[in-house]
């Protein structure tokens, strides 16, 4: 009735083959960014983007980022916040080092040296899988955090070991530093994040993402079948950290304004990062954003709900918090395994044939 | 007891969050969850229940009433931001997160939105320098002034000198726990004597390598920058390897009575420093007790009342009291704005003769604010704790601290922080 592609026909193998071939998916796709680009900007203010919306794009991105090497390669990693760790530090480092050049090409430079870093730490997986890869990039996780804690050149031999975005603009605008605006970082990081997406989604529909599948489902027919586990790991590690260190960049240089690496990057982020691949679904770039969205909004909406809204105490409310997200979590995997993708999935198969399910 | 003085003043911010609140509104980013919990509670409790106190006895501050909306951090950068974001549109006048993380964050975004950060005994040590940090005061002490005294007590207790000594710092891996490296770093060049520094990673409940090595290192003296789950643990491990506690001295955030029960009569002799006086003696706990305490409005349990970080609570806030009144007196108005109490935090003068008026003779020491001074004095006793009473006792008055060793360090820090952020110096 309103989702289905009756009516819907392709004359060529390009529309065939779109990200969104259903017209009802694309008006929304479309709609959906006419409003982050057209509507959520005028209205903004900071409490919506500090909060709320700088968070959840970041944390997306992010979560694109595992999701290609946990859900599409099949690689477990748990080194996501030390690789985040990496392009937040890279990218002090060439802002303070560089300050005329762009912010925008210190963050995907920053995604580039964390890409190299990746590679290094991905090297074991040619060898090790499964729980022992997960192992070895814990050891990427601890070792970074400590590296850029012991080493004071990475901080710029600050007194604190803490590190401090400074001002950057583009084209006028402010885009790091406290005088930012909440549209200018909402913005800087939509962009990012949309150019991220569709990277991303176009590179799993390829032959790198069909290379990725094959491993990730077998590794032994993939290789019989002419796919090479060398280069095919390596570039999954590769791209996922480049936007994991992207996500870090953006993390440290437009969302906080000031890190410290063992409080902000610590093993609590790969989790979480993890945990919102494994609920959004993995294998699914729409999962990577509905779990991001999940763990983001819901703690924040929940503290408003008990602390603004019924007026509870804040612990008691902090309290509660951590228990409701906890059961949600467990509720979710227990209905749907395959993650909240999963269930959209399963929604739009039932629209598409409603109202005569035979 | 714990009759939810948060519910209260959410209740009073959705009612008076239509009309433009006349009101003085005075954040408290508390952390009541957590391993930091054990000193964010009674640190929240302590600053909320004076407000009361303030607003029950006097009417507010001025004839305007003090609203405290409280919002819980964890300790937690993020959750900070989110907390700074979501009360600072309610007219908020200063903020005080107890945090040294959260403090370097709210530095440049405070200065930006024109609201002062209060950080007394912690945040960034170079604050002091009111020349470049225009929004930030962290009178009556800060990292830097302990840490000297600490090593000036340590001089004391050694004959005059520390050449060749050993001396360990065990400190939180954080921003906070690295501050008096870099001062203790100048005071061993000074005085010859060989520091030692171990880390301990947050929250810092596993610290048996650190132990092992404060072992076979052998130190004379143990300086420590904990805070929360941490210092109980550290206590706990120094008694168990019988370390002489006498010769172990922690910041004023590892002293406090959570931090040395646990481990019982083996913590008996710890030593801390202190910036302020302890216990409920002062005059004011007898209004505490008619207006706040009795009537239920209390914010904690009362077993909490008097004791170290309580009382610290309490000082913050009484600085900040004092500050909002210095600002109403200088605007001429009793509904001052954010900037007039940024003027006010720097026009302030506390003198022990207000500390009497307010009731906390003797409590604190004096100090008073210029536009190049932010820091204050610096001064800090030390206390120790005896296991079998079950309480702190001053084995020091005030010390000051070598002001010789720190001011070029703090001008030196500040000037690269300047030159980062690309301030220019006031107060010429």
């Amino acid at each position: 009735m309103f989702y289905r592609e009756a009516g819907d026909f392709k004359t060529s193998y390009r529309e065939d083959n779109q990200t969104f071939p259903i017209r009802f998916d694309r008006m929304g796709f479309y709609a959906a960014l006419a409003v982050a680009y057209g509507v959520i900007p005028l209205v903004i203010d900071d409490y919506w983007a500090n909060a709320v919306f700088v968070p959840f794009l970041i944390y997306a991105i992010a979560a694109i980022g595992l999701n290609i090497l946990v859900g599409y390669a099949g690689q477990v990693s748990l080194g996501t916040g030390g690789f985040m760790a990496v392009g937040a530090y890279a990218v002090y480092k060439l802002m303070t080092a560089f300050p005329d050049v762009p912010v925008f090409i210190h963050v995907l430079l920053a995604g580039g040296i964390t890409a190299a870093v990746g590679v290094l730490f991905g090297l074991p997986s040619l060898r090790i899988k499964g729980f022992y890869l997960a192992v070895a990039t814990l050891a990427a996780q601890f070792f970074l955090v400590w590296l850029f804690n012991k080493v004071p050149w990475f901080y710029n031999y600050s007194a604190s070991g803490q590190i401090t975005a400074p001002d950057r603009s583009m084209f006028g605008v402010f885009v790091t530093g406290a005088q930012t605006s909440a549209t200018a970082k909402y913005m800087f990081c939509l962009i990012l994040l949309t150019l991220v997406a569709l990277v991303a989604r176009n590179l799993t529909r390829g032959t790198i993402g069909r290379k990725w599948m094959a491993i990730r489902d077998m590794d032994i027919a993939a290789e019989i079948i002419g796919v090479n586990p060398l280069t095919t790991k390596i570039t999954a590690f590769a791209v996922s950290s480049f936007f994991i260190g992207i996500a870090g960049a953006l993390f440290f240089s437009v969302y906080l304004g000031a890190a410290e690496v063992g409080e902000a990057f610590g093993i609590n982020k790969s989790f979480l990062i993890l945990f919102m691949v494994i609920i959004g679904g993995l294998g699914s770039i729409f999962g990577s954003f509905a779990g991001a969205a999940f763990l983001v909004l819901l703690p924040v909406f929940l503290k408003n709900v008990l602390v603004g809204g019924l007026g509870w105490p804040t612990d008691l409310a902090a309290h509660i918090e951590l228990m409701i997200v906890g059961g949600l979590i467990i509720v979710f995997l227990i209905a749907e395994p395959h993650g909240l993708a999963q269930l959209w999935r399963v929604a739009k198969e039932k629209l598409r044939l409603w109202p005569f399910p035979h | 007891m714990k009759k939810t003085f948060a519910a209260l003043v959410a209740a009073a911010i959705t009612a008076t969050a239509l009309p433009a609140s006349a009101e003085l509104v005075v954040p408290n980013l508390s952390y009541r969850t957590g391993p930091f919990a054990a000193g964010g509670i009674p640190y929240a409790d302590g600053f909320n229940d004076y407000f009361t106190l303030l607003n029950e006895r006097d009417g507010g501050i001025g004839g305007e009433k003090v609203v405290v909306p409280e919002c819980e951090t964890a300790y937690n950068t993020e959750k900070g931001v989110e907390c700074y974001e979501s009360t600072k549109g309610m007219g908020a006048l200063a903020y005080n997160p107890l945090s040294t993380g959260i403090t370097y964050q709210l530095i440049p975004k405070m200065a930006a939105d024109g609201i002062t950060l209060y950080t007394p005994g912690y945040g960034r040590t170079s604050a002091a320098n009111g020349k470049v940090f225009e929004w930030v005061f962290n009178y009556p002490a800060n990292y830097w002034d302990g840490a000297s005294v600490a090593v000036k007590y340590l001089l004391d207790q050694s004959g005059g000198s520390l050449e060749g000594k050993k001396i360990t710092l065990l400190y939180h891996n954080s921003a906070y726990g690295k501050e008096p490296i870099r001062t203790l770093e100048e005071l061993a060049k000074k005085h010859g004597f060989k520091l030692t520094t171990l880390p301990i990673d947050s929250p810092g409940q596993e610290q048996k390598s650190q132990w092992l090595q404060v072992r076979r290192d052998k130190p004379d003296y143990v300086l420590f920058w904990g805070w929360g789950v941490m210092n109980q643990v550290a206590i706990q491990e120094a008694a168990n390897i019988k370390f002489p506690m006498d010769h172990f001295i922690g910041i004023w955030w590892s002293g406090s009575e959570n931090d040395v029960k646990p481990a019982g009569a083996g913590a008996n002799g710890y030593k801390a420093l202190t910036m302020h006086g302890v216990g409920t003696d002062y005059p004011i706990y007898a209004d505490l007790k008619k207006y706040v305490y009795d009537p239920g409005k209390a914010s904690g349990p009362a077993e909490a009342e008097g004791s170290v970080i309580y009382s610290r609570g309490m000082y913050a806030a009484v600085v900040i009291a004092e500050a909002i009144r210095k600002a109403q007196e200088l605007a001429g108005h009793a509904n001052v704005n954010a900037a007039e109490v940024r003027n006010g935090f720097e026009a302030l003068e506390i003198t022990d003769a207000r500390m009497a008026e307010l009731g906390l003779p003797n409590f604190g020491q004096p100090f008073a604010a210029t536009c190049a001074d932010h820091g204050g004095p610096g001064g800090a006793m030390i206390q120790q704790w005896d296991a079998a009473a079950g309480k702190w006792t001053l084995v020091t008055g005030f010390i000051a601290p070598d002001k010789e060793v720190l001011d070029p360090l703090i001008a030196a820090d500040s000037e690269a922080y300047a030159k980062e952020a690309g301030l220019t110096e006031r107060c010429k």
